[in-house]
């Protein structure tokens, strides 16, 4: 087990290496920074300027060397269009998207493992016919097309929420519904695919064997084998909902990493583009490998060997 | 009677398919005593498996069970409820199934899953419930069953696990055991080790044992009675002695001559081969299922073959003696 | 009994080509997705022929115009006008083919890249394997939406971009199923027997394995070239995709969100549309995928 996280763990730092290298040559290559920082309508002397001022001047494997070890330094250099310092503004909206991401994931779990055990349960049925059909559609559905027509319903028609900002609990309900609906239906047909197979396994018809209620073998014999790719996933999905807030917070003008991130872009500030590419990869990375320690502690195969 | 344990009478189990509906078991009947060894002997696919299932209630989705009796210790079967059905099972009535590999829950320990049907059925506390675990697993030849009760099912042995069922079967104390196949999946050295425990405990406790098996050398050890199924019939049922020295339908014969015996089996010489598949289950079948591979077939097999008994032994054949 | 069962069903099976064709048409959600796909298709094919104006064309004088369902609506502009006074129905159509073309760009290229390095991982295993499995990580690690969102921003938006963006980075599936595929194929009875022979490396691979693999390839090809259109989609809507006046959907759900509180339909078509679309992809992706496979469901 020690071993395993041990070789996890390389992983993720190798990955994270990766990324970063990958967020830094990729804004590099795509067009000259220099032109972007000095402004529109900026003279010759201007550009190379600011080209030297922030060192871009220098072989691109130098300035990788440097940036990254500003980056160990804590240091994601300066915002350009709003002028301070990357990372306290990146860390100040962080909590925002974590607990819409985290928030939607709930949603979406609990949405999807109720149906999922349900349409296993009674496969082939018109409830099994119906959560699948609902997940087809659901996965269809573009989420910003959908965010719009919850704003039109709730807000606008029924005024029931509000439209836009982050100021209290109201404005997240809407938010959460429009990201998490999206990853419901895959986690429901893994539970549903999980289930059905687990639920034919030896081992229930033991468990059934015993005299035990129903409740009993769905829950505690077969739920608990059927969620260990679910565990899986969720850290897989946690990672698209991070990403996937881009559009939903700047729908919802929701103050968080996403909207950030959207503002940065239409402004070209690099700096805190790279900031946000780095941080919501190096999110993922750790998501997924405490993901994988979950799933090998929950199973004992790979607990104990 | 008063010590018959289960009365089966006019059991069916009906598959529906695709194809049309299986009759996997049709309208077979037989009793057992309590502290007493019925063997259900046949090839694959004769419906054994289906009709212990259909006596624990534990048929697949999709399989109907009807008859006109069964009755356990007095009570009937055939009108109880999914959870009056769960006061029986596991606790008056257990059974042991033939995957050991794959009948146990790899996510939970052998302890955890030895004392939850106790606890429950018998109200008992956690101390209790490991004290008897302890006390089975000793008893069914687990050393340092201390160590076993808190370890997962893929730290033991297929023989091991097997053990842990019975283990597990016996936890309650019930008057019935049903073990389908329980070494089929073993090698042949715990097959025996594990076929001496079941008849151990059988004396010891007076538990009453139904045992499914195809292997006939398995029925010769362990066996009071025996009832050989065919194509879904019970097609001769009787004494264990009386089968084994007199047995008098066709396909009983063949399958003793299928057993190799030390001293009558001659090296070199085939073992006795019975011809043919089984019929499609598919349908009902008139006249003599076995008809198309028996060497004594007549036109008159075409027509249901008449039951035909001595003291205790019965069969259905045109034949009085094979 | 099972055996007795299964013996019949082997008597009773027709020829394969038979069996195939039937389980399609016998595939509800098959039939319906391609069907609902194979007329939008069609019509974004037929769409300058069926269009009843120009996409492009303003009427300023004409603006907003609802529906004809609507009571100030007219059979002039089926589906009205938008706030430029453009035709909303040729606009609709016109718009399917940005979609079509998108989805089928992006699931070429990007199937092209993850099909290759899948198969490469997975018929050579060891260093290859981690190679490919390490570069399918690092890019599951990065926000798609982002990336592309950054890349579009600093290169500019417009079709090829996109197309060239969303390729390059949407591969990560097929490379994950057509790795796995290839393993398995890969230890097949006859793929075993090419090697003994001594066929090419090349040849064994896109002779033997490829054909075998090609079932899943087709459903992960579907399924991403959805996940395609909605992110194509998504990128417009947020104005770094497609370009105005090209009449993307998302674009179109863009441009009329300062409308939709008084003109619902404005989004409510290109919406709908989109969602349709996805859905025909992904019924007939999963049909696909039971016909296949039937025990997979």
């Amino acid at each position: 087990m020690t071993f395993f996280i041990l070789k996890r763990l390389g992983l993720a730092i190798l990955v994270s290496l990766a990324v970063s290298a990958i967020a830094f040559f990729l804004l590099r290559i795509s067009g000259d920074i220099a032109i972007a920082i000095a402004g529109e309508g900026a003279r010759d002397i201007d550009i190379a300027a600011a080209r030297q001022l922030h060192g871009l001047d220098r072989p691109l494997i130098v300035q990788y060397w440097v940036w990254l070890l500003q980056i160990f330094n804590g240091d994601f250099g300066q915002s350009i269009f709003f002028k301070s310092d990357v990372l306290s503004l990146v860390w100040a909206k962080l909590p925002v998207t974590l607990l819409l991401g985290v928030l939607s994931l709930a949603f979406a779990l609990v949405i999807s493992i109720p149906l999922g055990i349900l349409a296993a349960v009674f496969a082939n049925s018109w409830i099994d016919r119906l959560a699948l059909s609902v997940a087809v559609v659901g996965q269809a559905l573009p989420n910003f097309f959908f965010a719009l027509v919850l704003i039109v319903l709730f807000s606008i028609t029924l005024r029931w929420l509000p439209v836009s900002g982050s100021a209290t609990w109201a404005h997240y309900i809407m938010p959460v519904i429009a990201l998490g609906y999206y990853v419901a239906p895959a986690f429901m047909r893994l539970v549903r695919a999980g289930m059905i197979d687990v639920l034919s396994a030896d081992y229930i018809r033991t468990a059934r064997a015993k005299g035990l209620p129903a409740h009993i073998v769905i829950f505690k014999h077969a739920l608990r084998n059927a969620v260990m790719p679910v565990v899986a996933l969720t850290a897989v999905q946690l990672g698209y909902l991070l990403g996937g807030s881009v559009v939903i917070e700047t729908i919802f003008a929701l103050d968080g990493l996403g909207f950030l991130a959207y503002q940065s872009i239409t402004h070209k500030d690099f700096p805190v583009i790279q900031a946000v590419v780095m941080l919501l990869s190096v999110l993922y990375v750790l998501l997924t490998l405490l993901g994988d320690i979950a799933n090998a502690w929950l199973n004992p195969r790979l607990r104990i060997s | 009677m008063a010590d018959t344990l289960l009365e089966v009478e006019g059991l069916s189990v009906d598959i529906k398919t695709g194809n049309g509906t299986l009759h996997t078991v049709r309208n077979i009947s037989f009793s057992v005593k309590r502290g007493e060894t019925l063997c259900l002997v046949g090839e694959s696919g004769c419906g054994k498996s289906m009709t212990s299932l259909a006596i624990m209630d534990l048929l697949p989705k999709g399989a109907k069970r009807s008859a006109r009796q069964l009755v356990f210790a007095g009570e009937d079967l055939t009108s109880k409820k999914a959870d009056q059905f769960n006061v029986l099972r596991g606790n008056r009535m257990a059974m042991i199934f033939q995957e050991p590999m794959t009948a146990l829950n790899p996510a939970y320990t052998i302890g955890d899953q030895l004392m939850e049907g106790y606890r429950r059925h018998k109200s008992a506390g956690i101390a209790e419930a490991r004290d008897r675990a302890v006390f089975l697993l000793n008893k069914v030849g687990i050393a340092a069953a201390d160590e076993r009760f808190g370890q997962y099912p893929h730290q033991l042995s297929g023989g091991l696990r097997q053990r842990v069922m019975i283990a597990m079967a016996l936890m309650c104390g019930p008057e019935l055991l049903i073990a389908d196949e329980p070494t089929t999946a073993l090698d042949v050295t715990i097959q025996a080790q594990i076929l001496r425990l079941l008849a151990e405990l059988r004396e010891e406790l007076g538990i009453a044992i139904i045992l499914i098996t195809h292997d006939l050398g398995v029925v010769a050890r362990i066996a009071d009675q025996v009832a050989v199924m065919y194509a879904g019939e019970i097609v001769e049922q009787g004494r264990a002695t009386d089968i084994f020295s007199d047995p008098r339908h066709p396909y009983t014969r063949g399958l003793i001559d299928c057993i190799p015996l030390p001293g009558k089996t001659t090296p070199g010489r085939k073992l006795g081969v019975i011809p043919g598949v089984v019929p499609s289950l598919i349908g009902e079948i008139t006249g003599c299922t076995f008809r198309d591979r028996c060497a004594h077939a007549e036109a008159q097999c075409r027509e249901p073959p008449p039951p035909r008994q001595v003291p205790h032994h019965s069969w259905r054949c045109i034949l009085e003696d094979a | 009994m099972v055996d007795a069962a299964l013996s019949l069903q082997t008597i009773m099976e027709p020829a394969a080509g038979a069996r195939l064709r039937r389980r399609m048409f016998g595939q509800k959600s098959f039939v319906l997705g391609g069907g609902l796909l194979l007329v939008i298709i069609v019509v974004a094919l037929l769409a300058p022929l069926l269009a009843t104006h120009d996409p492009y064309t303003q009427d300023l004088a004409r603006r907003m115009v609802p529906p004809f369902w609507y009571g100030k609506g007219s059979f002039e502009h089926i589906l009205g006008t938008d706030n430029l006074g453009r035709d909303y129905f040729s606009r609709l159509l016109y718009g399917a083919r940005i979609s079509l073309l998108i989805g089928l760009s992006v699931m070429v290229i990007s199937g092209i890249i993850g099909t290759a390095l899948g198969l490469v991982a997975g018929y050579f295993g060891g260093k290859a394997d981690l190679a490919v499995t390490f570069l399918v990580t690092t890019r599951l690690a990065m926000p798609v939406m982002l990336v592309a969102l950054a890349v579009v921003a600093i290169v500019g938006g417009s079709l090829p971009v996109i197309i060239l963006v969303l390729g390059f980075l949407k591969w990560d599936r097929f490379a994950v199923v057509m790795r796995s595929a290839t393993q398995q194929a890969r230890s097949l009875d006859y793929v075993a027997a090419a090697e003994a022979v001594g066929a090419s490396t090349s040849r064994i691979i896109l002779g033997e394995i490829l054909p075998n693999v090609l079932p899943q390839l087709i459903v992960v090809a579907t399924l991403e070239a959805a996940s395609a259109i909605l992110l194509e989609a998504s990128l417009s809507f947020l104005g770094l995709g497609v370009q105005p006046p090209l009449p993307s959907w998302g674009l179109m759900i863009s441009e009329a969100k300062s409308y939709m509180f008084f003109s619902f339909w404005l989004i409510a078509i290109p919406g709908t549309m989109l969602a349709l679309l996805v859905l025909a992809i992904n019924l007939a992706g999963d049909g696909l995928r039971d016909i296949f496979a039937p025990e997979g469901r």
